[in-house]
């Protein structure tokens, strides 16, 4: 450890056990679900009522800890006492929870859900969080502090280990060895393709360019995940390390953070975090006295989702339109303004920290055999607790939905999942046993992509659920290549069509070949990969697609009136 | 943020506000959409007078700034209602009912898809996924996510905006 760490970290430790040991410590879950749920109207109204009580605590707004059928979240640690967790908290409840815990020293237990407490307490009636299936199913390690530290408090992360794996890169490892290790540990990018992060770092070490950027994209624009905007919102300081390893490692001068602009809860988290990190000297010159140096910015883009593709991101940066750009030359060799680049996604990126300091092998042991490490999961629509989870991969689709989201909403089974965005598959019952590991899923026709598991019940509509994963995809296109631009257009027609019971067979050979010239002829991804949603329910729901053709003039299915409410790429004026 | 475009207009030249709003960007890298953002964030839309300053300040021809506003489909060209509403149309809010949402929405603020209402106190905006999907289905006044919605409710929220905004 470093001189400079170590005052930094004990100075962190410092404050760390004021706040834990001195007063009473309220944490309120914010973030932009915690928002959607009403947590910032909570938060002001536990302050309102710590003020009329007169009460000396400290209170924090946190991100969101994953559990977010039980948001808003409120939860207090007294010195002397365990931390009670508070859920699905309700304006009128606040003023309960504050007097009779904090001062009549009697947590309010019938909206208590769990406590955290040393292994030798108990609290009544309610369990320890840890025991919970959804936590206790969890390995986490991207998602460790999230809820537990002040995303807006640097020392807060310090005091639980942060930073201490950018002090052994820089001062005890060389460029090479961190290479290396994220190398060996197996490490796979967490954007969608899966390419070896260690190996994608190595082609960009060796050029000597005078300037060479890494860039981290959390643009996110796929519905149904919020894993990358979690991140950003809950633990900022994870992503900043990673990627200032990233840069020590590929001996890169500056970092970017690449965010839709809109998402003010991680813009403004990122913001700080990175103030914070020049601050201490973890950014800027000479990095903890070694000889490194390294700038960081925050890069906003506008709506788009191509700006996700790697190449169109790095035009987003430079000001231009987000269009993919033809390859080669590759990042590596001219990405941002034609300089090396290398370019990973958020959650890859947080993983660095952890693996520089527990070791590739540690990693490695954690999870299969062709994807080391976890997870992150969104789950959302038909499911008892949708929510933000870290899962060991390897673990099948079904216990993900079971233990961790709690089986179907309102017990309807579940029919159908929209898993890894709208540019992959849409799964059937027979793909729930599959592996959560790139590999596995793949073999499903599906991906773990974006992290996104949207869960439909018995009742959805797999052909009306197309037609709205099409019609993002034909949306978003951003019209560089004449495939996914007209193609996309094409196959919304038809699924119109579809919708409306007025499409023939024929329309589904038509389809299957509009899908294979998109894949053929489109530069990047979106246009590529925009049959998957088709080609996988034709796999697993034929039956009811075929039960849609020729049906013309009857009429009677859940869509007769057959129209869906959607943007248009004309935008009103 | 707030677009009180009208009421700025009469204190203060357009151009002074949105020169002011491309020179007080604090990144250290600016180009022709980080501009275009600031602006939209200063007043909400991005007029003639923006597009010819944001040319001038970042030293490319009006038509390499138009390509870019003209591609990302937040910005827009005239005035917007005073209350800017966003409704989520992603698989995951569909799912839980967003197109009921987006008629009642449609019903109650008298637009027959994206625009705004007949008394501009409102645009309506169709949004792919505003991120709070387990809250869903959502929509967001003014950036602010409300989550858990329904027919009803967004029908409340519209008629109280309607009528209290003055």
């Amino acid at each position: 450890m470093s001189k400079t760490y170590e005052l930094i970290k004990s100075n962190a430790l410092d404050k760390w056990e004021t706040l834990v040991q001195g007063k009473p410590w309220i944490r309120v879950g914010g973030g932009v679900s915690g928002e959607a749920a009403g947590s910032d109207e909570i938060f002001a109204t536990v302050k309102k009522s710590i003020k009329e009580n007169g009460l000396d605590v400290n209170i924090s707004s946190v991100g969101s800890i994953g559990l977010m059928y039980l948001e808003p979240i409120i939860d207090i640690k007294t010195p002397n006492g365990p931390r009670i967790f508070y859920g699905n908290v309700e304006q009128e409840d606040v003023v309960d929870i504050v007097v009779k815990h904090l001062i009549d020293n009697q947590p309010l237990f019938s909206k208590a859900f769990a406590y955290e407490g040393l292994p030798n307490e108990v609290v009544e009636n309610i369990d320890e969080l840890s025991t919970l299936p959804a936590i206790n199913y969890q390995k986490k390690i991207v998602t460790k502090n999230f809820g537990n530290i002040d995303p807006n408090d640097i020392d807060q992360y310090i005091a639980n280990g942060g930073y201490k794996a950018l002090d052994i890169a820089v001062n005890e490892r060389t460029p090479g060895e961190v290479v290396d290790e994220v190398k060996n540990s197996g490490l796979r990018g967490r954007g969608g393709a899966a390419f070896p992060t260690g190996l994608k770092w190595s082609f960009l070490a060796p050029s000597d360019s005078e300037k060479k950027y890494v860039l981290c994209n959390s643009e996110e624009g796929d519905p149904g995940a919020f894993n990358d905007k979690g991140i950003l919102e809950s633990d900022p300081h994870t992503l900043i390390e990673g990627l200032i390893i990233n840069g020590y490692a590929t001996r890169s001068t500056k970092g970017y953070v690449f965010i839709r602009h809109g998402h003010n809860h991680p813009i403004s988290a990122t913001n700080t975090a990175i103030k914070q990190a020049y601050e201490k000297g973890f950014l800027g010159t000479n990095i903890l006295g070694s000889d490194f140096s390294f700038d960081m910015e925050l890069a906003l883009t506008g709506d788009s989702y191509v700006a996700g593709e790697e190449t169109a991101l790095m035009e987003a940066i430079e000001g231009k339109r987000s269009t993919p750009r033809f390859k080669p030359p590759f990042p590596a060799a001219a990405g941002l303004w034609q300089k090396p680049t290398n370019i990973n996604n958020v959650k890859t990126i947080s993983y660095v920290p952890t693996i520089v300091e527990k070791g590739a092998d540690w990693f490695k042991s954690i999870g299969t055999e062709s994807t080391s490490g976890t997870a992150l999961v969104c789950l959302s629509g038909h499911i008892t607790r949708p929510g933000l989870y870290e899962v060991e991969m390897g673990k099948t689709i079904r216990h993900v939905l079971e233990e961790l989201g709690g089986g179907p909403l309102d017990g309807n089974e579940i029919k159908v999942l929209q898993a890894g965005g709208p540019l992959n598959g849409i799964l059937g019952e027979a793909a729930f046993d599959t592996k959560i590991d790139f590999d596995e899923m793949s073999k499903a026709g599906a991906s773990i992509g974006s992290g996104g598991i949207i869960v439909g019940n018995k009742n959805t509509d797999i052909v009306d659920l197309l037609r709205n994963l099409i019609a993002f995809n034909q949306f978003e296109s951003c019209g560089k290549c004449f495939p996914c631009r007209l193609g996309n257009t094409h196959m919304l027609e038809i699924l119109d069509r579809l919708c409306q019971q007025k499409a023939l067979a024929k329309d589904l050979d038509l389809i299957e070949k509009i899908g294979t010239s998109m894949k053929i002829g489109s530069l990047c991804g979106h246009g590529q990969l925009g049959y998957n949603p088709i080609s996988s329910a034709l796999r697993y729901f034929k039956d009811e697609i075929d039960a849609c053709l020729n049906k013309e003039n009857e009429m009677t299915g859940p869509f007769a009136n057959g129209t869906m409410m959607r943007p248009t790429r004309t935008r009103p004026q | 943020m707030k677009n009180n475009t009208s009421e700025l207009k009469k204190t203060l030249d357009i151009r002074e506000i949105i020169r002011k709003a491309i020179n007080s960007q604090k990144q250290p890298t600016k180009t022709v959409l980080s501009s275009l953002l600031a602006i939209e964030d200063a007043i909400s839309y991005i007029p003639d007078e923006a597009v010819e300053e944001t040319a001038e300040f970042c030293n490319v021809s009006i038509n390499d700034v138009w390509s870019v506003a003209s591609f990302y489909t937040n910005f827009r060209f005239t005035p917007p209602g005073d209350k800017m509403l966003d409704v989520c149309w992603g698989p995951s809010c569909h799912l839980l009912g967003a197109q009921e949402i987006l008629k009642s929405i449609a019903s109650a603020a008298e637009v027959s898809g994206e625009g705004e209402s007949p008394d501009r106190k409102l645009t309506v905006r169709y949004n792919t996924c505003l991120g709070a999907c387990a809250q869903g289905p959502c929509i967001a006044v003014d950036h602010k996510v409300l989550g858990f919605q329904t027919p009803d409710k967004v029908k409340k929220l519209i008629n109280g905006l309607r009528t209290k905004i003055k």
